[in-house]
Formats: C-alpha cells, sequence, structure tokens
C-alpha cells in the first residue's frame, strides 16, 4: 500500500540519492546497530556496575560460555531464515537431544564420544527430514517445522518423563575444561560455538552453497529460472539447521549436564530473535552471520543486566526482548520500504 | 473411472477430511471405552466423553476461529496464547484485589478490563500489519514473547487464585444442563457465521487474503478489514482466556495457553482452510479443533501414555498436511488411480463445471483466482 504513494518520488531519490537513503540502503546497517547497542549496553553495564566487578574480562567472555548453545542454534536458524524459510523446531529438537544424550549415556552406558555422532545424526536427519517434505510436497515451512516441534518434544516425553543428571565423568571432565586466555576462560562449548561460526561465515559467503541460499531467499523463482538446484538447496538448508540443533543440544547437556523434557521450551523463539536483531531480513536474502553473533551478545547481555541488576525478575527479560524485536523488526521496515521505492 | 460423480462430490467438499478424521477418532474410542457415546444425566448436569470434549475444547475453538480469520487474510497471530495469559492475569488480579469477590458489577469490570487488553493487543498487531507491512508471523511474534513477560509481571509471578462464583459460571459452570462454556463457544461462532457469511464481510475478507493490494484498487479498505480481523482475533483469544482461567480459578502467567497458537493454527489447517489465505471455513475450524480435542481425550482414555500425546499431534499434522498437499496427493494417489482428472487439478475450474453438485465447494475457490 505504501509503495503506491511513495512511487512518484522514486526517481527522483534514485538519481540522487541522499545521504540518508543511502545509509538506510546499506544491507550491512542493522548489523552495525546491532554492534552499536551492544556497545552502548555493555558501556552503560560498565558505568552502572563498575563496583559490582562488570569490568572483569571474564563477565564478557561468560557471554560466550552462558550463550554458546543459543549463538549454535542460531547461526542454524540463520541459515533457514536467509532462504526465506522458518524453522520451529530448534528448541525441540535441543530438548530432545539433551535427553538422547543423557539417556544414552546414563541408562545404556555408551562412551559419550560414540554418543555425540548419534545425537548429531539423529538432528540432522530431523532437518533432513522437514526440508524433504518442505520441498517435495509444497507445504508451508511453518507448518512441517511445527510438526516437528510437536514430534521431537513428544519423543523427549517418551525417552523418559522424568529429568535424568548426568554423573559421567568423561562427560564432566568435558564440561569442566577450560581454555586460559591470559585474562580469563572459555568452555569447551563457547569455543565449539564460534568455531561454528566461523564455519558458517565462511561457507555463506565463499561457497557455492553459501550464494545459493541468499539467491533462494531472495527471490525463489528467478533463482529457479537460473538453474540453481534449488530442492538440494532447500533440503541441505534444513539438515543443516537440525545438525546446528542437535549440536546446540549437545553443548546445552555439556552445559548444563542432565536431561530433561523440557529442556529448551521456547528457545526456537529466542534463535529467531537473535538472528532478527543480528539484522537478517525474515523475508530471506539479506543479512549476515556475523549480525547473529552480535544478536545473540545483546541477548545474553540483557540477561547478564538483569542479573547483576538483582532487583529486576527474570520475566523483563522477556519484555525487554519483545521491545528489542520491535524496535529491530521496525528498521528493517524502514530499510525495505526504501529498497523498494 | 470407478467412482460416481456424487462420492466424488462429496470427497471433494471442504469439509469431508476434517469430519471423516473426527469420526474415525471417535469410533477408535468405541472398543476401548463402551460407554463412549453414551450421555448420563447426573444432578441436573449432563456428562459424558462428548460433552467434555466439547468443554474442555471450547477455548481452543474459540482461538481457532479468531484465527480462521486472521490466516484468510493471509496473515498468522502467533501472539494468541500471550493474550490468553494478559487477560486471565489481569481480570483474576482485578478479581483477587475485590473485596467482595461474587459481586457481579465487580466480576464484569474485570472481564472487560481483560478484553479490553486484548484487543488492545489486537490493534497493536494489525498496526504493525496492516499499517507498518510487517510479516504477520514477525509482527505478532513480538507479543509472543513480550506477552508472557508482561502476563508475569501483571501477576508478580504468582499464581493468583480466585474465588468468585459468578466468574467461575464461564468457563467451569453449568447452565440449561450444559457447560456454560459451550453457549459462549456457540454464541461466537453463531455470530461469525452471520457476520462472515450472511453480509458481505467474509467475501471482503477473503479478497484481501487472495490479494490485498487488488482488493485496495477494487475499493476495499483492506488495511480496516486487516486491522479488524485481528482485533478479532486478540478478542476471541481474550474470552478463551477467561474461560481458561475461569475454569482453573486461577491466572498463570506462564503457562495459561501455553502452544495454543499452535493447536489453533493446526486446527484451521485440519479445517481445510488454506495458510495462503484467500478463503476459509469456520465450520472446518470447528471440526480441526474438535479433533485436536478428541485426539488429546482419545489419548487419556485409551490408556496410552499421556507423553505420546505430541508424538501423535505430529503424526495428525503430518497426515493432514501431506493429504492436504496436492503435490502429493498426485504423487500418491494420482499415480495408482487415476492420472490428472479429479483430485489433482480438477479443485480448479476445469473439472468442476461436469457435475453441478460440487460448485458449492468450488465456488469461494474461484474468488482467488
Amino acid at each position: 500500500m505504501s509503495t503506491a504513494t511513495k512511487t512518484p518520488t522514486a526517481p527522483d531519490s534514485r538519481r540522487t540519492p541522499s545521504k540518508a537513503a543511502r545509509l538506510l540502503g546499506d544491507r550491512r546497517l542493522p548489523v552495525v546497530v546491532t554492534a552499536t547497542l551492544f556497545l552502548v549496553m555493555y558501556i552503560v553495564g560498565l558505568t552502572r556496575y563498575q563496583n559490582f566487578g562488570f569490568g572483569e574480562p571474564q563477565v564478557f567472555l561468560n557471554l560466550f560460555i552462558d550463550n554458546g548453545y543459543l549463538l549454535v542454534a542460531a547461526v542454524g536458524a540463520t541459515f533457514v531464515i536467509l532462504s526465506g524459510g522458518i524453522d520451529l523446531s530448534v528448541g525441540s529438537v535441543i530438548g530432545f537431544t539433551t535427553m538422547l544424550t543423557a539417556w544414552l549415556v546414563e541408562k545404556q552406558g555408551l562412551p559419550i564420544l560414540v554418543v555425540i555422532p548419534i545425537a548429531l545424526g539423529v538432528g540432522a536427519f530431523g532437518g533432513f527430514l522437514m526440508g524433504y517434505v518442505i520441498h517435495n510436497f509444497e507445504i508451508q515451512p511453518f507448518i512441517v517445522t511445527l510438526a516437528g516441534l510437536f514430534l521431537f518434544r513428544g519423543l523427549c516425553l517418551i525417552v523418559s518423563k522424568e529429568s535424568i543428571a548426568i554423573d559421567d565423568s568423561s562427560v564432566s571432565s568435558m564440561a569442566q575444561a577450560q581454555a586460559q586466555l591470559g585474562v580469563g576462560f572459555l568452555s569447551v562449548g563457547a569455543i565449539i560455538a564460534l568455531v561454528v561460526l566461523a564455519i558458517a561465515f565462511y561457507v555463506l559467503h565463499y561457497t557455492r552453497f553459501g550464494r545459493r541460499v541468499y539467491a533462494i531467499g531472495g527471490n525463489e523463482n528467478s533463482a529457479m529460472l537460473m538453474g540453481l538446484p534449488q530442492g538440494g538447496t532447500k533440503i541441505a538448508v534444513y539438515t543443516v539447521s537440525g545438525f546446528c540443533s542437535a549440536l546446540a543440544g549437545l553443548l546445552f547437556t555439556l552445559y548444563i549436564q542432565s536431561g530433561d523434557p523440557l529442556h529448551a521450551t521456547g528457545m526456537e523463539l529466542d534463535a529467531i530473535a537473535a538472528v532478527v536483531i543480528g539484522g537478517t531480513l525474515l523475508t530471506g536474502g539479506s543479512g549476515y552471520v556475523v549480525g547473529t553473533l552480535f544478536g545473540v551478545l545483546v541477548l545474553g547481555l540483557i540477561k547478564s543486566i538483569i542479573q547483576f541488576e538483582g532487583t529486576l525478575s527474570s520475566w523483563w527479560t522477556k519484555i525487554a526482548t519483545g521491545v528489542l524485536l520491535c524496535a529491530f523488526i521496525l528498521i528493517q521496515r524502514a530499510m525495505t520500504a526504501r529498497k523498494k521505492t | 473411472m470407478t467412482t460416481t460423480p456424487r462420492w466424488r462430490a462429496l470427497t471433494q467438499h471442504n469439509l469431508f477430511w476434517p469430519v471423516a478424521v473426527l469420526v474415525v477418532l471417535l469410533l477408535i474410542n468405541v472398543p476401548f471405552t463402551p460407554g463412549f457415546f453414551s450421555i448420563k444425566m447426573t444432578d441436573g448436569h449432563l456428562y459424558g466423553s462428548l460433552v467434555s470434549i466439547v468443554l474442555f475444547g471450547s477455548p481452543l475453538i474459540l482461538v481457532a476461529v479468531g484465527m480462521t480469520l486472521v490466516i484468510a487474510t493471509g496473515g498468522i497471530d502467533l501472539s494468541v496464547g500471550a493474550v490468553v495469559a494478559i487477560t486471565g492475569a489481569l481480570t483474576c488480579s482485578y478479581i483477587s484485589d475485590e473485596a467482595n469477590q461474587d459481586s457481579l458489577s465487580g466480576v464484569f469490570l474485570a472481564m472487560g478490563i481483560g478484553l479490553i487488553a486484548a484487543v488492545v493487543c489486537g490493534l497493536w498487531n494489525g498496526f504493525l500489519v496492516a499499517r507498518m507491512g510487517i510479516q504477520p508471523i514477525i509482527a505478532t511474534l513480538i507479543i509472543m514473547v513480550a506477552g508472557r513477560g508482561v502476563a508475569q509481571l501483571i501477576t508478580d509471578g504468582q499464581i493468583i487464585t480466585i474465588n468468585s462464583e459468578p466468574y467461575k459460571l464461564i468457563g467451569g459452570g453449568y447452565w440449561l444442563t450444559l457447560p456454560f462454556s459451550i453457549f459462549v463457544v456457540a454464541a461466537v461462532v453463531a455470530i461469525m457465521v452471520a457476520l462472515t457469511r450472511r453480509t458481505a464481510l467474509g467475501l471482503l475478507v477473503e479478497s484481501v487474503g487472495g490479494n490485498a493490494e487488488a482488493s485496495r484498487l477494487v475499493g476495499i479498505r483492506s488495511m480496516r478489514i486487516k486491522i479488524m480481523v485481528y482485533v478479532f482475533c486478540a478478542l476471541c483469544a481474550g474470552i478463551a482466556g477467561l474461560m481458561i482461567s475461569s475454569n482453573t480459578s486461577a491466572a498463570d502467567g506462564n503457562n495459561a495457553g501455553l502452544w495454543i497458537e499452535l493447536d489453533a493454527i493446526l486446527a484451521v489447517v485440519i479445517g481445510g482452510t488454506s495458510l495462503t489465505g484467500g478463503r476459509f471455513s469456520i465450520g472446518g475450524t470447528v471440526v480441526g479443533a474438535l479433533v485436536i480435542q478428541t485426539l488429546t481425550t482419545t489419548i487419556y482414555t485409551i490408556g496410552v501414555p499421556t507423553q505420546t500425546n505430541l508424538v501423535f499431534k505430529a503424526a495428525v499434522v503430518i497426515v493432514v498436511c501431506l493429504l492436504q498437499s496436492p503435490k502429493f496427493r498426485a504423487k500418491v494417489f494420482g499415480a495408482k488411480f487415476r492420472s490428472g482428472t479429479g483430485t489433482k487439478d480438477g479443485g480448479t475450474s476445469s473439472a468442476t463445471p461436469a457435475d453441478g453438485a460440487s460448485t458449492t465447494a468450488a465456488a469461494p475457490k474461484m474468488e482467488v483466482s
């Protein structure tokens, strides 16, 4: 509707794009905004909680340690959203992975090194199945992954209704392993998350597969007319998301050292919110995985600030996330409206 | 071609599959609970499995019916669960502050406040979708995320319990031997059917869903229609929130209406309303919501461990969606029975004029194109 009314002014603005218009049209803008927001929040935190040790480098590193699993899940969601789809099954797959891992390690006595590939395989296979159905039967990703959400949460409960604590010594030694960085330390989970981020960055920006993801998200029809293997890419994207969710589940297991059928309920929303706050367009085709990193960091920082504040209750996290989400959606809207005219 | 035209017309009717699924689900119960269809009269109230299915399903029916209109305009509303929680929280916290919780005026005022909050949520969603042109999934995600936080803020993170007789009526009371909530649902559905099928409103909603821009050029105020639809959906969710909190006499900001948006969308899809918008079937949605509730009840009564509930639900989603997917039907059934006609592409105009009986089913589809 708004496009029609703005059309008359369009030619002028294209010929001599004003500085503001050029800035708004830049695809990197949301990432920059998110990074700035993160910095501002961090500085505000520094000034406000100076005496409570907010300035310790470890507080910053803890953002990665406490949100490593979310980062991995959000990276998976970035792939799906870039391709123009959506994956609602992320949280359930994470929950199922914690459950499966705990069950296989504790009840079946399998060594963790055997369990890890099994869990990753199950997650990737689940993602593959969803991608297969989405592509071959042309059902909306929303509904298919909704079925996935129900399925994996249900499978969680079938594995066990009770939570299973993991006492296995190799798991706890893995969970407690730390990499010293001089000023602080990072856990195994945080390092894996950063490696995943680096791989995703490489794949999305420097490989054929990455370009196909962007192309399909940008315009599926033209991608198809260009002869890109649309089906394979779509299925691969959901497989990547399933794999990332399973990996996030493993990291979550390490982080929390138990399996519970209700772990990570609603985590898909956190992941999607992180991706949106990171500046990826939900219509697909535009965004950066680095933005997702900042999105996750901002969400993590909200949690830390609320902890440092002390008087605020946990539900303020949800409200703050919602407000941020709203703000970034409006920024996205302003950007896309400019681009169309 | 062995099938008769009449049979084909029946199977092509948009209510055929949902009703068939519902009937099959109900019949599955019979071998497990012999008296499944019997309805007993105990101290003036009707009891029986069928009554309880409708009773426990009524919030879902309400939410799903509201969702149907939103989906018909090509949108989606993820925020209904949060709206359920907010309405329940506001109403219960107001009632619990009253000196006399049984006073009718206080209860009505509380319900009014709750419903106004729901309408405000709907207006916000409608504003974002229609005015700002944001994708519905995302616009409503905001309240879905923030709404539960707000609900917990209202209840202060506690579960507020109340003890109010008049308020108890709406979700747990009986009237004329039947649960009162059935009457509420019936009234809402009747009003909605009257508004959408007896006036041009339904047609307008479908045309906005079919092509919002074209409808605007024709002279339909599509923006207004969209906002109205979101407000209506939120209002339905608000009433459902009243029912849920009244049934348990408590407001739980965290768990009230949890995942009801997914169930509602599922009900709409089972009912045959396409998620791409452009046509809708209120009857189908009601049947779809009943299918979901029957499934839950069936799982309880036949003694399958309740934790498999979600797996069954997933199976139903997959089966229903596959059955509705033209590509799947063409692949599986098309090759076996006949090539081309009927189910595959016969749904559009080409095959329908042949048998007049199915024109009613085909009529809404024509509006889309």
